[in-house]
């Protein structure tokens, strides 16, 4: 195992976790529709009941990319986190909110009353796939920051990474990172839509889900086609053997086009995931989740790949061309990286479990009668 | 850097690992609890093992969310508030924090669902199993933070690599296997024990005392006290052994906890100032009556330590510190020129950086003075662990012995005494981790990282109106959990028979 081969090992890790996160944010989106028009307090208490029994996986995996963006790519933790301060620190408020909603909203003296904690979770239904979603937009867009390692030497101001305004991460929502904002919230609803349809059974419910697959769809897809453009138009950083870091104009679609089985699983990707949104709101099916969710992380998957792999910074400053993060100067060292590759080694063990659990709990849908039966509900 | 900004940034990190650590302790305790309590339920086939279960873990999932929301925060602070840090030790912290995540935090996930709905959805036996893996799942996530923490303390199996400009593991198994980590681990996850047996006893007692649910308060309360009795004199073994560490280690720190202004051999254990029990600091540090202990004056001048090696001078250190940050600076300039003069001068550096390595923190130093952490803080807080942990333990005993005798109904004191118990452990176990934190500062890593070079560029309004941004959230979270938990604990065991009152919202 040759040190790039580590990198580039760890970088598929990340986008794997990066769109399984993406996926699991079904949680969000459905939680995102607690107040649509006619949800009745029984059937916000389905979804809340058939999402309460997923939003670990969800809250996990999002600590575990930045765990594991931690061990393998330190400086990119570093430089993002600690400069675009206001994005993340508002993602964690919305998922600190979120985890204690599910517990608290119809417990005896939660203090602020059920429907405080329902629009919580509805919060962060909304934001916390459009703040990921923008957050990785970044990876594409740039942002400003500079960082300079010999910083540390400096004894009045020892800080290597720093960002170049006092915006600290809400400038990008003044850049087109925010079309992926967008797209990711839509597609998060869509998902989430599907997802209580295949886990819930009620008729009326599952009926106005498909109402919302169908519109949110739509506007999912304008976005994303937008979306796309926009990526394949814009300037690219393109960074040669030596490790220097230069405009390329088209940068993503010669990824694309350079890597065909990436395009390829872009393709696939968004056909899977239109083909779910066209089963989930025109035909009778229930498990439209499944090819819209395989979609989801193919195409995701797809974004990072073109985003890290083929000689592209996939952190890239907007203000110092050369302080752009890449899969190479960004890593953990040759050592670390090889022993978490051992570590990751047991992560098909860890889904084996998950799927498991995760079948045994769902072999029948949730309906009113088991939730006001059971005594273990939110 | 700003001095205001690193005391935000530590006080807003230092907040949010007091609140996180109310809620870990009790996870990790009443986890195994509720395990046994199920585990009787199993074997007996007895429905009031299950309800007294279901009950306790109830309080549990209260506990849990809190925790997990607290959890994410702290995580995401080294990056947020430390990205210097993030940077030059994220090679060997970033590790553990990664492997806790695939080992221990999806074990907890997926299992806690299983365990919280899964009764009437899954086999008793894979119920069970669920039970006991998700506090399984919540140890081993104690273990591999606790590795990271430890690292902090004592940053074993590393090497500083100038050309990359941060320390880099050169020994997972140093870093996995740091004895710290290790005493570390027993030391908190039997804190959590007593915790949860504390806990256990305090709420049953309370029953006891309005004369309700006997049977099941009873019940619990054996197995609570037990559970607790084990974690006490776990605890006491593995801190005696965190004591020696300290004092081998982080010499500044044990001085520190003592208010040890003057160090040498057989000296005195201080129970508070002016009362002294002679020699017992000289055992405690390094298991012989006539070991030295350096003080924080001898520290700061220099010392000969047990095993006869001279420890240099604060001023001493900082002087090698500095050195090698020059020799860094010129490192960097040189590395790319590919003339001999350069080659020998990178040649140079870097035998420079290699031998004052350890000390690179030291540079960054202004006056020797900064090595010192608060010692009224540590010294108090070390004897309130110490005291309210003995204590504790002794209400503890107490009650097993009275529930072996079967008369702790007319025990009122010591029902009183276990309720107010409750309060008394969670003091105990805050006071524990201000000791090991307060005392290690101003090292973010132990010789190699001061606070303030590991501190993000942040304003210092940016990061006060995050402080009290957590401050508020957590204190409110704090209050919802202590009022649902009361009213739960008030509604008993029983509480799942009506509670459906509650669940279908505004209705």
């Amino acid at each position: 195992m040759t040190y790039a081969f580590l990198q580039q090992y760890w970088w598929f890790l990340i986008s794997l976790l990066g769109a399984l996160l993406v996926f699991l944010m079904f949680v969000q989106g459905a939680n995102a529709q607690l107040f649509l028009k006619g949800m009745t307090p029984a059937k916000r208490s389905l979804i809340v009941n058939s999402t309460g029994r997923k939003w670990e996986l969800t809250f996990t995996t999002l600590v575990t990319f930045g765990g594991a963006f931690f061990a393998s790519f330190p400086l990119f933790y570093s430089t993002s986190f600690g400069g675009a301060y206001w994005v993340w620190i508002l993602l964690l408020v919305t998922f600190v909110f979120q985890a204690v909603s599910y517990e608290f909203q119809n417990k005896n003296g939660n203090l602020l009353g059920s429907k405080a904690f329902c629009m919580f979770l509805t919060i962060n239904g909304v934001l916390a796939p459009f703040l990921v979603g923008t957050a990785v937009g970044t990876f594409f867009t740039g942002s400003n920051f500079v960082v300079n390692k010999l910083a540390i030497a400096d004894n009045v101001a020892p800080v290597i990474s720093s960002w170049g305004n006092s915006w600290h991460g809400l400038d990008a929502l003044a850049t087109p990172a925010i079309w992926l904002g967008m797209v990711v919230m839509l597609l998060d609803i869509v998902l989430g839509c599907m997802y209580a349809i295949n886990n819930i059974d009620n008729d009326e419910l599952i009926r106005k889900l498909r109402g919302r697959i169908v519109v949110m769809g739509f506007f999912f897809v304008l976005f994303f086609v937008t979306w796309v453009f926009i990526l394949c138009k814009m300037n690219g950083y393109a960074v040669d053997i030596n490790g220097t870091i230069s405009l390329e104009s088209g940068k993503y679609l010669h990824n694309l086009l350079q890597m065909p089985a990436v395009a390829a699983m872009f393709l696939v990707g968004t056909l899977l995931v239109l083909a779910g949104i066209y089963w989930g709101g025109f035909t009778k099916s229930r498990k439209a989740i499944w090819p819209a969710g395989i979609g989801t992380v193919l195409v995701v998957l797809a974004l990072f790949f073109i985003a890290g792999y083929n000689g592209t910074a996939y952190y890239p400053s907007s203000s110092d061309l050369q302080s752009s993060l890449t899969i190479a100067n960004s890593s953990s060292s040759e050592f670390t990286l090889k022993t978490m590759f051992w570590v990751s080694l047991l992560i098909p063990f860890v889904l084996a479990y998950i799927v498991y659990a995760w079948r045994q709990m769902d072999k029948t849908p949730i309906t009113e009668k088991e939730i006001n039966e059971t005594e273990n509900k939110y | 850097m700003d001095t205001a900004l690193i005391d935000w940034s530590r006080l807003q990190f230092a907040v949010t690992a007091c609140y996180h650590w109310l809620f870990v302790p009790l996870t990790l305790g009443l986890g195994l609890v509720m395990a046994i309590m199920e585990t009787m339920y199993y074997r007996k086939g007895d429905e009031f093992w299950k309800k007294t279960a279901q009950f306790w873990m109830k309080l549990f999932a209260i506990n849990f969310a809190v925790g997990v929301a607290t959890g994410l925060i702290l995580e995401f602070e080294f990056g947020t508030n430390w990205s210097n840090y993030s940077w030059l030790v994220g090679d060997i912290f970033g590790a553990p924090l990664a492997i806790e995540g695939i080992l221990a935090f999806f074990m907890e996930a997926t299992f806690f669902a299983v365990m919280f709905f899964g009764w009437n959805k899954v086999s008793k036996r894979f119920h069970l199993v669920s039970t006991w893996l998700t506090g399984i799942g919540a140890a081993i996530s104690a273990y591999w933070i606790l590795v990271a923490n430890a690292w902090m303390q004592n940053p074993v199996g590393t090497a500083f690599n100038p050309d990359t400009v941060r320390s880099e593991m050169v020994s997972f198994w140093a870093v996995a296997g740091n004895p710290i980590a290790v005493s570390k681990f027993f030391h908190a996850v039997f804190s959590g024990w007593m915790t949860g047996g504390v806990f256990t006893i305090g709420v049953s007692a309370w029953f006891l005392l309005r004369k309700r649910e006997t049977k099941f308060a009873k019940a619990s309360m054996a197995i609570g006290a037990l559970v607790g009795i084990v974690g006490g004199f776990a605890v006491i073994l593995s801190g005696d052994s965190s004591g020696i560490h300290a004092a081998k280690y982080q010499p500044m720190k044990f001085a520190a906890s003592e208010g040890l202004d003057d160090g040498g051999r057989k000296v005195a254990f201080s129970i508070i100032p002016g009362v002294e029990v002679p020699g017992v600091l000289s055992i405690l540090a390094t298991h012989d009556i006539n070991g030295f202990v350096p003080g924080i004056n001898d520290i700061l001048a220099g010392y000969t330590d047990n095993r006869g090696n001279d420890v240099l001078p604060v001023d001493a250190k900082m002087w090698r510190g500095q050195k090698a940050l020059t020799a860094l600076k010129i490192f960097r300039s040189v590395k790319d020129s590919p003339d001999s003069a350069s080659l020998a001068q990178k040649a140079l550096c870097e035998r420079v950086i290699k031998a004052n390595a350890q000390f690179m923190g030291y540079g960054h130093l202004k006056e020797p003075s900064e090595v010192i952490p608060n010692v009224p803080l540590t010294y108090w807080s070390f004897r309130t662990m110490v005291y309210t942990g003995f204590l504790v333990l002794l209400i503890l005993i107490l009650v097993q012995w009275f529930i072996y005798k079967d008369n702790i109904d007319n025990k009122k004191w010591l029902l009183i005494l276990a309720v107010i118990a409750i309060p008394l452990v969670y003091i105990c176990g805050q006071a524990g981790w201000i000791v090991s934190e307060v005392g290690r500062q101003p090292w973010a890593i132990q010789d190699i990282l001061p606070v303030g070079a590991a501190v993000s560029n942040l304003s210092v309004s940016a990061v006060q109106t995050t402080f009290f941004i957590f401050l508020a959230v957590f204190t409110l979270f704090l209050a919802i959990e202590i009022t649902i938990m009361l009213k739960a604990i008030g509604k008993g065991p029983k509480m799942e028979e009506s509670e459906s009152e509650h669940i279908n919202i505004e209705k």
